[in-house]
């Protein structure tokens, strides 16, 4: 199916502008991507028609709006096929749903000794909630190593998946290397061991479409503000097996039933999770960010981003003494390099009053910058909107760059 | 010169330039020129770590005069610590605490100097400034 991409541009008024008298080319989706109008009018239509705190209001608005929340929720449960909407939690974002998990998974079944599993391409938010449970409970981390491609070593994972391990907590796709890890495969292998499996899907919900029930993965999570989206809004969805067994995690309105100092009630899923007004605009939102991106179809937005990443590939290496950092066969359209050893802040800056936005740095993954034994990476990674004309003008920027330091 | 007229020459340099690849270019130039950090000082109290890139900033009191050693991963960075060295080397710590420092806004380089660009440098103009502070106060002591 073709795409139109000059009108799929049109919907997404930020791309207009020029950045240091040049039009703005935004290489920097995997960090966020850019607003649609239907997102934007979404969350002005809350407030602007119908806000007011959900749930548990008689008024006509609180209904209106408590519908609205809800109907995001049954939004989000749809794109990713989950069996019921109440294994859909709202969350502020990934980090949040992770350090949820984390907390109320790890009070509930976790003691000192027990091992989980992530992985070397971890970003940081996949990383440092356990860390904290290592502090507290004693738990140990195992990491999963990579290939010099940039793949998950599934052998090295075998090893470590013992009776100790209680979680396996690793990406969909690698953020700084758009790495697409097999996550089935790491899914079916826990499970034959009762291992409970998390996916961070940060970086693939926006790319690849997502089913939770043919995955059978225990949690998914993922951010609103990478699919399209509101920043502050992201789900966590979860078996509800395993989240009816989980302490809460954050105490107050919403999520009891009765409150008595002799002793307290919790709501039922989703509530139990969902302690205070949430951000139902978000979430709203994010429901009509998902409706975006279906309208569209996450097969044509997958194949023309793959279409991009192969041209940008093939184009980039044109590039005198260019080197790609995560060259796996599964990948997302993230493209991750370093030119000559020229730092990446000295790349980003000057790709920057060319009007080229692209991320440099350690990308929040700095066991995986240690494993490749260098300070960043320069990455651009596309969305729908990006087209090869922009490839094209970021591949000069590169080499006129590269002359510089020559 | 005094830290006013160094500034003021740099400013008259930069005037020279039409547009961003000039002035970026002479950056990257005095980057790579920039000399003198000497290994032993590369330490990790010397360090001085932005998210983005990294400076090192040591310095010693010679005969009143404070001298700075610095240096920076990144080549643009490193430009501007060198500018910086050029401006308040070899000044006695009250000349440093009594000057304004308004070369790099006056240049079109103050993104730079931007807490958000984690690039260091904030810090080291603040660094550059406590170790004034402190050698005056050992030499009052």
């Amino acid at each position: 199916m073709s795409i139109d991409i000059e009108s799929i541009r049109k919907d997404f008024p930020i791309l207009e502008q020029t950045v240091h008298g040049k039009p703005l080319a935004y290489f920097d989706n995997a960090a966020t991507t850019q607003k649609p109008t239907q997102v934007i009018d979404a969350i002005s239509e809350v407030y602007t028609t119908y806000n007011s705190n959900i749930h548990r209001g008689v008024h006509h608005l609180s209904n209106v709006c408590t519908q609205a929340y809800e109907d995001a929720r049954v939004k989000v449960q749809k794109f990713i096929n989950a069996g019921n909407s109440h294994e859909v939690i709202f969350t502020r974002g990934t980090t949040e749903a992770i350090n949820l998990l984390a907390t109320s998974f790890g009070e509930s079944f976790l003691k000192k000794g027990d091992e989980i599993i992530v992985s070397q391409l971890e970003h940081h938010s996949n990383i440092v909630p356990w860390q904290l449970l290592e502090k507290s409970k004693g738990i140990v981390i195992k990491v999963i190593p990579i290939n010099e491609n940039g793949e998950l070593i599934l052998e090295e994972y075998d090893k470590l998946l013992s009776e100790k391990t209680k979680l396996v907590a690793v990406a969909h796709i690698s953020n700084a290397l758009g790495t697409i890890n097999p996550i089935k495969t790491i899914i079916d292998k826990a499970h034959a061991l009762s291992v409970p499996v998390m996916i961070d899907g940060a970086q693939a919900v926006q790319h690849v479409a997502v089913d939770v029930q043919a995955l059978d993965c225990d949690f998914y999570v993922f951010s609103g503000h990478k699919l399209y989206g509101p920043t502050g809004i992201g789900a966590l969805f979860g078996k509800e097996e395993w989240l009816n067994k989980m302490e809460p995690y954050h105490g107050g309105g919403e999520m009891i039933k009765t409150v008595s100092f002799s002793g307290t009630t919790f709501n039922e899923l989703p509530f139990k999770f969902e302690a205070g007004t949430p951000d139902y605009s978000g979430a709203i939102g994010l429901g009509a960010a998902i409706d975006y991106v279906q309208n569209i179809g996450l097969d044509v937005i997958a194949a023309y981003e793959h279409e991009l990443l192969e041209y940008a590939t093939e184009q980039l290496k044109q590039v005198p003494n260019i080197k790609f950092y995560g060259t796996a066969k599964e990948k997302a359209s993230v493209i991750s390099f370093m030119v000559n050893n020229i730092h990446p802040f000295d790349m980003g800056t000057l790709l920057d009053k060319m009007g080229l936005a692209v991320r440099t740095g350690h990308h929040c993954a700095q066991p995986l910058m240690e494993h490749y034994q260098i300070p960043g990476t320069v990455r651009a990674s596309f969305a729908i909107y990006n087209t090869k004309e922009e490839i094209d003008r970021l591949v000069e920027g590169i080499k006129r760059v590269s002359l510089l330091f020559a | 010169m005094t830290i006013k007229e160094i500034q003021e020459e740099i400013i008259e340099e930069f005037g020279a330039f039409d547009d961003w690849m000039d002035k970026y270019s002479y950056l990257i130039e005095i980057g790579n020129d920039l000399e003198g950090f000497e290994e032993e000082y590369r330490l990790s109290n010397n360090l001085i770590e932005g998210c983005q890139s990294q400076v090192w900033l040591h310095a010693e009191l010679k005969d009143g005069k404070i001298q700075y050693m610095a240096d920076s991963d990144a080549i643009i960075v490193k430009g501007i610590v060198a500018l910086l060295v050029r401006v308040l080397n070899d000044r006695t710590p009250d000349e440093i605490l009594d000057n304004e420092l308004y070369f790099v806004e006056q240049i079109g380089l103050k993104e730079h100097l931007s807490p958000t660009r984690s690039n260091g440098l904030v810090a080291m103009i603040k660094q550059m400034r406590i170790y004034a502070l402190a050698f005056k106060a050992k030499q009052e002591s």
